[in-house]
């Protein structure tokens, strides 16, 4: 392997090395060539699965302070500047005192279902991130039906909703655990109808294949652009992702002046800390997953000569959208609930089936003028 | 690729003693919400078996329909139905002989069935992404079927929508 690609793309170079070095390391100590594939393939997976498993709370640690920081400008305040410089250890701080804090099951809860509660609201958030793509050929795993499994995994959070609001045996648990699960049933079938939108354009269910398809010239082919369909899809989707995970302008289920905490009421130091890290990694999950499959994720200028400038892309959008979800959180008042389901099934749902209507008569139609061409020339 | 073999083995055996351990648990447990749970359990045993035969779409469609969709109805309607703080039943009622007579019969049924079917293997290259396959053969062989079984979805919807109107 040459240098130049070595430094280009360094994470995916590493990667190579890594495999490339064990693989030889095994074959010269006399392995047979089975064994080392699978030797090498199990390794290589932890070596992945490790990495992921520590940037997705060191990612939602930063969030944290990044809403902070945000609403707090917004709100003309200063935000978290006490530890470390900017406050930038301010999330460290807080993490050690999730996890230092006595755990405490209240009296009456069912306990088995208290307990897995908070595990089961972050495995499906983690167990996504296997799929996004971080930059150019970096991603945990490619499957070929990457969105179909990330609806699936966001459709799994719902029990865990479910468990701690009736698990906990409190009204006000229950009250927001009946909310949540009414929104995001509610809220699942716009959002998977304008994820459908892109996957109609690309002509692929996998993620890596919508975010090729948008390469276009200079690497600003998005589907963001593919106006009208694609603004309106992006902006549903952003409205009912924002609503599956219960964010502002949409949290009813945690209304703090109606239901204390809603479904998390019961619970507190790490297992709260599970149900908070689930909420944050979920905006991160549903900012990538916006930012790859209508901004196209590392798509942009240069990325064909330096592939490693579609990690900063990446990132970068993804950002950006977290930032619009913070916006929303300082700018919006909360809705009420029957404004929550007309606004659903009566605008979103209406408006999210007309665009899948039209965007396959479009692709329908164009397809036909090409085919009619390429025949008629030859 | 013994190795290989032996591996997906033992993975076969976890998932399917995991699998049945929820499904007894579905049945013998006397908390209705504690059951549904254990369903879901089951659900996901039955997903990991498809993804094990190389069905992915038909796993991730068994997660997103039936613990996506069915579970939660029926988590639902426990919440909605049962006195919510309290929900001891008893696991059995009167027509438990009755019950048993008829899954055992089923139950032979299917075994005996299982036995006596040639399971011959095709031979031929299997796909690997079967997904676009799946969809143009809905579009276009199975066409009429498809559009049929969307009516009588429909027509379900429309009967639940009056019964909650009245």
């Amino acid at each position: 392997m040459d240098i130049f690609s070595f430094i280009f793309n360094p994470f995916v170079g590493l990667y190579n090395l890594i495999r490339d070095g064990l693989t030889q390391l095994l074959l010269a100590a006399g392995v047979p060539a089975d064994t080392t594939r699978l030797i090498v393939f199990f390794i290589m997976g932890l070596l992945v699965v490790t990495v992921v498993l520590i940037l997705a709370p060191v990612m939602m640690m930063y969030i944290t302070l990044l809403e902070r920081k945000v609403v707090a400008r917004m709100q003309d305040r200063v935000g978290p500047n006490r530890v470390g410089p900017l406050g930038l250890l301010q999330p460290i701080a807080d993490m050690i005192k999730f996890m230092v804090k006595e755990d405490i099951v209240p009296e009456g809860v069912d306990r088995p279902v208290h307990l897995l509660a908070p595990i089961i609201a972050v495995v499906p958030v983690v167990m996504s991130f296997a799929i996004i793509q971080f930059g150019v050929g970096m991603g945990a795993v490619d499957l070929n039906l990457g969105l179909l499994f990330l609806l699936a995994m966001g459709s799994v959070a719902t029990i865990s909703v479910f468990m701690a609001g009736f698990g906990s045996h409190n009204k006000f648990a229950l009250i927001g655990g009946m909310r949540a699960a009414a929104q995001i049933i509610s809220y699942e079938i716009p959002q998977i109808l304008a994820v459908a939108v892109p996957v109609l354009l690309a002509g692929s269910i996998s993620l890596s294949q919508v975010i090729q398809a948008q390469s276009g010239a200079f690497g600003l082919g998005w589907f963001f652009w593919y106006i009208p369909v694609g603004p309106i899809a992006f902006f549903v989707y952003l409205l009912a992702a924002t609503a599956e995970i219960n964010r502002v302008p949409f949290d009813l289920p945690e209304a703090e002046s109606e239901l204390v905490a809603g479904y998390h009421t019961e619970y507190s130091g790490m297992k709260f800390g599970l149900f908070y890290l689930a909420e944050f990694l979920n905006t991160f999950l549903i900012s990538a997953i916006g930012a790859s499959i209508f901004f196209g994720g590392w798509q942009g200028p240069f990325v064909q000569q330096i592939p490693a400038l579609g990690i900063l892309y990446f990132f970068g959008k993804t950002i950006l959208l977290i930032i619009v979800q913070l916006w929303f959180r300082g700018a919006l008042p909360r809705i009420r609930v029957d404004q929550l389901m007309n606004f659903g099934w009566k605008r979103l749902v209406p408006i999210t089936l007309a665009l899948i209507l039209f965007t396959a008569a479009f692709l329908w139609f164009y397809r036909g003028v090409l085919l009619f061409l390429k025949g008629y020339g030859g | 690729m013994e190795l290989t073999a032996i591996i997906a083995q033992l993975v076969f055996f976890v998932v399917a003693v995991l699998t049945l351990a929820a499904a007894f648990l579905t049945v013998l447990v006397r908390n209705v919400f504690h059951a549904a749970l254990a369903l879901v359990g089951t659900f996901f045993g039955v997903a990991a078996i498809y993804l094990m035969l190389e069905a992915e779409f038909l796993a991730i469609v068994q997660v997103l329909i039936y613990i996506g969709a069915i579970a939660v109805l029926i988590l639902f309607a426990v919440m909605l139905t049962r006195g919510m703080m309290q929900s001891q039943e008893s696991g059995t009622n009167k027509q438990w002989a009755w019950a048993a007579l008829a899954i055992a019969v089923l139950f032979l049924g299917l075994f005996i069935l299982i036995l006596q079917v040639p399971w011959v293997h095709s031979g031929t290259a299997v796909y690997t992404d079967t997904t676009p396959y799946l969809g143009t053969e809905l579009l276009t062989t199975y066409l009429l079927p498809f559009e049929v079984v969307s009516v009588l979805l429909l027509a379900a919807l429309i009967g639940a929508f009056i019964i909650a109107r009245e």
